[in-house]
């Protein structure tokens, strides 16, 4: 079983727990997800990145944000609950090289995903910069972590109480104007958010990576609810991806698709109400 | 077919017994007693229900049928079994009443005969061959084998005579079963039983492969295939879910790092095909894949308690014409879809599906389109689904497989409205395995390419079902099974290979 072995809450709605799971521990790499499950007969199968993981204490950590029914009763679960299911490594690997200057943005709760990216590029000798971006101050995550990796951290907020008062675009396009450009991106957060990282890196041609997260089942291939227009291609995000070239992906299908089951997914949320009014990632406007 | 009620199909069957009971009968006698049809729900109860549609023969229905049976000394209908049942042997001991017998000869053979019975495609197998069909000119009147199957193992079950086979020593071999399918049911059932440790590998939450995530609950019940696993645990095999090989390790890994002394690949063919055509990632358009495993293993149909949520289709259009697409286009009747049209090239004689369920379907108001194939489908500004344009087809002349070729007929463009589409048109085999192990050698559809005994390229790795035939039947993956148990046994015991 998967215990959960220690569980901190990082902002009003992000949790991070480190959950016991020796096999995935020692298998996973950079940019890959678990699939999660809390009750083997009724409950839903819902993808979270592995943000971290200790293959010696055999446990791997996630960090997510409680935004529906499974998310919430996630959060909800204490040291030493079990997680029912858990399935993972999945996906391919974050492809890790020496590039050169590297600019990771992470967007909200994008950042816990892009974390075990940044350390790999750091140890792969890149240099680094790394913008962390929030709607608020108290939504910022793993500024340390992340200050601890990175050459540069520039953390911005929508309402300027952390940070630059600026969307994470804004410092993006600044980077990319700079002499020499960078070498590579890598964007993490909310698909609007990652659509308009990689309009801003288009026009420089810097080469941008993006972390996809569409509507997942099983995570293995079998069930192509996960699809998206990448290119003039279909791929299956679970085990095509989810890192693709941002400047091919067709993020207006992804992101109607995504909305697919918003209706349903309001009524569960009403059945099962949250105190709080929900979190709204940060969105870049357009 | 018109539907009869359950209990006047019992109540003639109880008439017709009452002559025949106590007599020799001549073949003559026996080709002339009525086949017993299945009894099944009302068409139009059911369309509001997950249970099962078909209830089974009674008694009375079973041994008439099984008074067809011409106990033809050739017994062609053997032949047409891909494990070989003794046919006329069960079927006689039905007729005597010597259930037991019936369901111990079945056994010698099939391992899963509840769930054969229901599902296999015996038209195309062994009711082709039977003689009283021939004798008749139609198949469909041939003794009904599947259904006098599916009697003698539901009467087993409810008796509880499910004993758990018997376990010889231990060897200290180790064997990992990939995938918990019919292939893998039947390998670690025959295995355990020669004494081998067993452990069962499932990416999935729930194992039964494609009988749990992809056959829907009103023709395969889930609780008889969970009966098949529960089966399997008493007899000490284990079962280890969440484990995707491939990712949570790979194929090399069990046999370097576990230490496993043989592997035996049963991961079916799950990937979904999709036509290409324009349109097919708009909101509403599915892989039957991903709309039946909403249903069946996610359980999204029970809409109080699942939290898996299920979209709620209009107007449906499902692009196909086997098991799959049947399976289909019956869940969204049964969850409320108010109109399910299925999109076919050819005609309903070319339909891969089995009957029973083609008729079911038809029953249950599923209308069907044929000679006609979708050439985009249709979005709005939210790319949501509003509907299909189609092409019109006529049959040409016979391709290779002997079916008349559809061919298009210009100009015959026409739309249909609906707001869901489910393609159903096949499944391909899953890459993942053969993509993290180079060394296994596979075809260019991606299946393992396997001997007859389902020995692979790789040393100790052997393959079977749907990986290995590409997407087939439930029987035909036991048969492999139950070959490749064989050869991993032989080869764990140090008997020399057969080449
Ligand atoms: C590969 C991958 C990695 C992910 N990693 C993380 C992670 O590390 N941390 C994290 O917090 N989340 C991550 N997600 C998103 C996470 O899977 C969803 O937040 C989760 O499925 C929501 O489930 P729920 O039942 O709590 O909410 P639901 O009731 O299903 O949904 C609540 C709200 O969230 C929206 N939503 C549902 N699914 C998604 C989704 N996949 N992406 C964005 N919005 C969605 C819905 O539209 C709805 O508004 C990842 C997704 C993918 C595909
Ligand atoms: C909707 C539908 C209806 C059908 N109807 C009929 C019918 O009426 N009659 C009939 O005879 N046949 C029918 N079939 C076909 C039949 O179900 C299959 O031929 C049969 O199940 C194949 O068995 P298998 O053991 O090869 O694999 P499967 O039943 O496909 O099981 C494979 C299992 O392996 C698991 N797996 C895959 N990859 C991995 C991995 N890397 N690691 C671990 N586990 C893995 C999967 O999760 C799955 O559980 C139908 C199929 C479908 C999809
Ligand atoms: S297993 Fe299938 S093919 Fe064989 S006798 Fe039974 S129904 Fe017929
Ligand atoms: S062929 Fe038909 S009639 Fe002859 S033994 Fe087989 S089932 Fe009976
Ligand atoms: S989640 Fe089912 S194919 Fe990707």
């Amino acid at each position: 079983m998967n215990q959960i072995l220690a569980r901190e809450q990082l902002s009003e709605q992000v949790f991070r727990i480190r959950v016991a799971a020796p096999l995935i521990a020692e298998e996973r790499r950079p940019g890959q997800f678990v699939i999660l499950q809390l009750d083997t007969n009724f409950g839903e199968r819902i993808p979270l990145t592995i943000a971290d993981a200790d293959p010696d204490e055999g446990s791997i950590t996630l960090i997510f944000q409680a935004v529906g029914r499974t998310t919430q009763r996630l959060a909800a679960l204490n040291v030493g609950d079990p997680i029912e299911n858990l399935l993972g490594p999945l996906g391919q690997p974050t492809h890790i090289e020496r590039v050169g200057h590297v600019v990771a943005v992470g967007g909200g709760i994008g950042a816990a995903p892009l974390y075990p990216i940044v350390q790999a590029m750091k140890a792969a000798g890149n240099r680094l910069t790394v913008i962390v971006g929030a709607r608020t101050a108290d939504l910022v995550i793993l500024e340390d972590e992340m200050r601890a990796v990175a050459d540069e951290l520039i953390i911005c907020t929508d309402d300027g109480s952390r940070g630059e008062k600026a969307l994470v675009t804004e410092p993006l396009k600044r980077l990319c104007e700079a002499d020499p450009r960078p070498d590579l991106a890598v964007a993490i957060g909310p698909p609007v958010m990652m659509k308009f990282c990689a309009e801003t890196t288009r026009p420089f041609g810097v080469h941008t990576v993006v972390s996809l997260n569409t509507i997942m089942v099983d995570g293995t291939g079998m069930c192509g609810g996960c699809r998206v227009t990448v290119g003039n291609d279909t791929k299956f995000v679970c085990v095509d991806g989810p890192e693709f070239d941002g400047h091919l992906v067709d993020f207006d299908n992804m992101l109607k698709r995504l909305g697919a089951y918003r209706k349903q997914e309001q009524q569960a949320q009403e059945q099962t109400p949250h105190p709080k009014e929900r979190c709204r990632i940060p969105e870049v406007r357009s | 077919m018109s539907h009869v009620a359950p209990e006047d199909l019992a109540h003639r069957a109880e008439e017709v017994l009452a002559t025949l009971e106590g007599r020799e009968l001549s073949k003559k006698e026996r080709m002339g007693i009525p086949q017993q049809e299945m009894p099944a729900q009302d068409p139009v109860a059911r369309r509001e229900t997950m249970s099962e549609v078909t209830f089974g023969y009674t008694e009375a229905q079973a041994r008439v049928e099984a008074a067809r049976c011409l106990q033809c000394r050739n017994a062609p209908c053997i032949e047409g079994c891909p494990v070989r049942i003794d046919i006329p042997g069960f079927i006689k001991a039905i007729e005597d009443r010597r259930y037991g017998d019936s369901i111990e000869i079945i056994r010698r053979t099939s391992l899963l005969p509840a769930i054969c019975g229901r599902v296999c495609p015996q038209e195309n197998q062994c009711q082709e061959r039977c003689t009283v069909g021939k004798a008749l000119k139609d198949t469909f009147q041939s003794v009904s084998i599947g259904r006098l199957e599916r009697y003698v193992a539901d009467r087993a079950r409810e008796q509880a005579d499910n004993p758990a086979p018997d376990v010889k020593p231990e060897t200290g071999k180790r064997v990992a079963v990939i995938g918990s399918g019919p292939a893998s049911i039947t390998v670690a059932a025959d295995l355990r039983r020669e004494g081998h440790a067993v452990t069962i590998l499932e990416a999935f939450h729930r194992p039964g492969g494609v009988m749990i995530y992809g056959i829907p609950e009103f023709r395969l019940p889930k609780s008889i295939v969970d009966e098949e696993i529960e089966t399997l645990k008493r007899m000490g095999v284990e079962i280890k879910t969440n484990f995707l090989v491939g990712r949570t390790r790979t194929l090399q890994d069990l046999l370097d790092k576990d230490g496993y002394d043989a592997i035996f690949i049963g991961t079916g063919a799950g990937l979904p095909k999709f036509l290409g055509i324009e349109g097919e990632n708009l909101v509403g358009v599915f892989s039957a894949n991903e709309y039946l495993t909403r249903s069946n293993m996610m359980k999204a149909y029970d809409r109080e308690r699942a939290d898996t949520p299920i979209f709620q289709p209009k107007v449906v259009a499902v692009f196909g014409g086997g098991n799959v697409a049947m399976d289909a286009a019956r869940t969204a009747v049964r969850l409320g879809a108010e109109s399910v049209n299925v999109i076919y090239r050819r005609t309903r004689t070319e339909m891969p599906a089995r009957a029973e369920e083609v008729d079911h379907a038809e029953e249950e108001g599923v209308v069907f389109h044929f000679l006609t194939s979708p050439k985009r489908i249709l979005g709005d500004d939210d790319d949501r689904v509003v509907g299909i344009e189609c092409l019109s087809y006529e049959l040409g002349e016979p391709d290779d497989s002997g079916r008349r070729r559809p061919i298009a007929i210009p100009g015959s463009e026409h739309v249909i409205p609906v707001d869901t589409v489910l393609v159903s048109i096949g499944n391909d085999s899953n890459p993942l395995i053969t993509q993290t192990t180079p060394q296994l050698a596979a075809n260019k559809w991606g299946n393992i390419i396997a001997d007859e005994s389902g020995k692979t390229s790789m040393d100790r790795v052997y393959a079977g079902g749907d990986i290995v035939l590409g997407a087939a039947t439930v029987i035909l993956a036991m048969g492999e099974g139950r070959k490749a148990a064989a050869a991993i046994n032989g080869m764990l015991r140090g008997e020399p290979e057969e080449t």
